[in-house]
């Protein structure tokens, strides 16, 4: 059974259903009942219409809900009617659905819940192992979330730029436990891109498929982290580079810059470098201008410290992160990895301890204490000073 | 079955044999030492018999209610005195033996020199739902 089908068809199905006359929250579940037995009795019965067969039976499920609904309650002259066949699509339903799950109302957890549920076609149960939490407790996320959102209308306009924020939040994700957040974001930013034009919906697109890329050469054989410029480089995607720097120049040529085709760009930079040592550092750091000139955030600020100690040396990267706030995530690493590169090693070594020690997580916190490990050894050797490489 | 928590401590616990700070291991010994923790919980799940495991930061802090419409007290971060845990695992095995053998693994888990830590952990049983058959 193609399950991939079946996902793309969940947003539709449910936007169809609500033409009918269903609100979200109703129509939403039905549609969640009908994929999975879908997914029950496909394998053994395909249907030749896919869409037509899980909207028959989401409508069917839509029914008996309303109509126990009823029974409890009152009478509902909707339930009673025959289905009255939806009008023409007049707005993309698909579209509607996106912003709907990323309304500003709801909290970003939610949103991504949301959103993967009822545009991605994922079941509760999948949410909850890519989150590593228990099932019902993200069941309850996803409830609370459609009732939070439950006066909004669907053909209500919504804002781009939060959808992009929430599939950002599931692409950053990664990947943990049988679903892989990182394709999904793709998928679900491929579909969106497909139906809307709009230049930082492909400035995303492109971000994820050139840091997908790379992913193979992400990590060791062992789980280790692999530092970007220790990556091997025939390991990434070409494919996937290829696409993205597609969409990235057809997204930069409407010359309506935003942040993450200015991150995209960046990604698009070290993806063309064939070498770590071929990198175009200076390019980079002119395009961290601009996504510190666009976001003013603090992260980009440190990112572009570390790229201007490799443009114009490690003492001119430090003098950038001299003004940051040494509490931001990371700074004590880059401090560390641009006073190894300045020559002193027994600095870098203090530091790269330190930073292990505020790590976030268990793979940085490993790497950065085999980065001060590495230091440490030499210094035990004898080697005090060490040139720059 | 009964659960068992096998606890890590950064301080508090009695000094391991082998108490040498991790920044001051070869790169290599790192290595061996997070292929040996990931080996051994990859085991227990072949064996049916690991349940959770979580590793902490050791950053924290103390909080308690202060009264009514009052914002929480924090007392922190920990005193260097302070017992600190730096992570778990929970394990599900069918006698007490079984986990004392356990967590002797897991304490021989390599450091410097690549010989084991001996390092200290703290094995402490869950408390249960009573059973229906008291009689």
């Amino acid at each position: 059974m193609d399950e991939s089908l079946l996902r793309t068809l969940t947003p539709t199905v449910i936007g169809i259903l609500v033409r009918r006359g269903a609100d979200f929250a109703a129509a939403e579940d039905a549609v969640q009942e009908a994929l999975v037995e879908a997914v029950r009795r496909w394998p053994d019965d395909p249907p030749r219409d896919a869409k037509g067969w899980l909207l028959t039976v989401a409508w069917r499920k839509f029914l008996d809900a309303a109509r126990a609904d009823t029974s409890r309650r009152r009478r509902e002259v909707l339930v009673e009617a025959e289905p009255v066949p939806g009008p023409a699509e007049v707005v993309d339903d698909t579209i509607q659905l996106y912003f709907l799950c990323a309304h500003p109302s709801l909290t970003p957890a939610s949103a991504v819940a949301l959103t993967l549920r009822a545009v991605g076609g994922l079941t509760t149960r999948q949410i909850a192992q890519a989150y590593l939490v228990p099932e019902a407790t993200m069941a309850q996320r996803i409830s609370r979330a459609k009732r939070t959102v439950s006066g909004v209308r669907l053909n209500e306009p919504g804002d781009v730029a939060t959808v992009l924020r929430v599939l950002y939040l599931v692409f950053n994700e990664g990947y943990s436990g049988d679903v892989d957040l990182a394709a999904e974001a793709i998928r679900l930013t491929r579909q969106l891109a497909a139906r809307i034009s709009h230049e930082e919906v492909a400035g995303l697109l492109a971000l994820m498929l050139l840091h997908h890329a790379r992913r193979p050469a992400r990590t060791g054989p062992d789980g280790r982290l692999v530092p970007l410029a220790e990556q091997d480089r025939s390991r990434w995607d070409t494919r996937l580079i290829a696409e993205g720097v597609d969409v990235l120049q057809a997204a930069l040529a409407r010359d309506r810059l935003g942040e993450f085709q200015a991150q995209a760009a960046i990604a698009a930079l070290h993806a063309d470098a064939r070498t770590a040592e071929e990198t175009d550092w200076v390019q980079i750091v002119e395009w961290y201008d601009e996504l510190v000139r666009l976001t003013d955030s603090p992260v980009a600020r440190l990112n572009r410290a570390v790229a201007v100690g490799e443009a114009d040396g490690p003492r001119a990267g430090l003098a950038a992160l001299a003004g940051l706030d040494p509490t931001l995530p990371r700074h004590t690493a880059a401090a560390a990895y641009l006073h190894e590169r300045d020559g002193d090693p027994v600095t870098a070594a203090r530091l790269y301890a330190e930073a292990a020690r505020s790590a976030p997580n268990l793979a940085e916190r490993d790497h950065l204490t085999r980065q001060a490990a590495r230091l440490n050894v030499r210094l035990r050797a004898g080697g005090g000073q060490s040139p720059p490489r | 079955m009964a659960k068992y928590l096998l606890l890590k401590h950064y301080r508090g616990a009695p000094a391991a044999v082998n108490d040498v700070p991790m920044d001051q291991w070869t790169p290599e010994e790192v290595s061996a030492h997070v292929q040996y923790m990931r080996d051994f919980a990859t085991r227990l799940e072949g064996s049916g018999e690991f349940v959770d495991g979580q590793a902490l930061s050791p950053e924290g802090t103390f909080v308690r209610y202060d009264g009514e419409g009052r914002p929480p007290v924090t007392d922190g971060p920990f005193a260097e005195t302070k017992d600190l845990i730096a992570g778990w695992m929970v394990i599900d095995v069918e006698t007490y033996e079984r986990a004392l053998e356990l967590a002797g693994e897991l304490s021989a888990a390599p450091g410097a020199g690549g010989k084991p830590i001996h390092e200290w952990l703290e094995v402490r049983p869950f408390l249960t739902e009573p059973p229906t058959i008291t009689e």
